[in-house]
């Protein structure tokens, strides 16, 4: 009887904790300045906070209703995974299209093109080579 | 405790769904709606977990797995065309 209590307790502080994190991700996508500082907020805070709604479902239905977790376990891998990537993209995009940061955000960073990673990095507008198009640069093949 | 617990956590996802939609609808750039869009993804896998512990089911939950798996194709297939003019080349 008291362990279904303890365990209730845990489920209720995870629950919080995730509603909290979810929403503090949130809040900090809808309140920064800059793209790149708003890119932090869904893809840590969030992914935290469904970790631990998930993790008190996984209690839940696995140790008070003795079901398979089979569905949390596979939302849990396909979110943990793809969530690194879809960031890692979605800042690629933003380096691409050259959004405006705020003067706050500290580095200038540089999108590196495929064709000019060769043997050493070099970063990509650089003044003697900006100006050339995408044709005119050689192919390495 | 756990009906406050539940009632608590689904305030606060509604509220962070509320958010998207505002940063959804008046992001300056088109990765910030993307990224509103992919947020919202993750909020409603949330809500659907929430709600499968509201009703004690887990009939939903199928609906977050696919949820989880064709948000992320989405958003790599819309990044991917902005990255290269084509999504399949």
């Amino acid at each position: 009887m008291t362990t279904f209590v303890i365990l209730e307790g845990i489920i209720s502080l995870l629950l919080i904790a995730g509603g909290a994190f979810a929403f503090i991700g949130s809040l900090g996508m809808a309140h920064l300045r800059d793209f790149y500082m708003r890119l932090h907020g869904p893809t840590k805070a969030t992914t935290m906070g469904i970790g631990c709604m998930l993790v008190a479902s996984m209690l839940y239905f696995g140790v008070i209703n003795h079901e398979p977790v089979v569905q949390e376990m596979l939302i849990t891998l396909f979110l943990f995974i793809t969530a690194p990537v879809s960031a890692h993209l979605l800042a690629k995009t933003g380096l691409h299209l050259k959004l405006p940061h705020a003067d706050k955000t500290r580095g200038r960073p540089a999108e590196l093109q495929p064709e000019e990673v060769g043997d050493k990095p070099v970063p990509h507008p650089t003044p003697d080579h900006a100006h050339i198009t995408h044709e005119q640069r050689p192919l390495r093949r | 405790m756990l009906d406050l617990a539940l009632k608590i956590s689904l305030t606060l996802v509604m509220l962070a769904i509320v958010l998207n939609t505002f940063r959804l609808t008046i992001g300056p750039s088109l990765p910030d709606r993307i990224l509103a869009l992919d947020t919202m993804y993750v909020n409603s896998i949330a809500l659907i977990v929430l709600l499968g512990l509201w009703l004690n089911t887990k009939t939903y939950f199928e609906a977050a797995v696919l949820i989880a798996m064709l948000g992320f194709i989405g958003t790599v297939a819309v990044c991917k065309y902005l990255l290269r003019g084509d999504i399949i080349e």
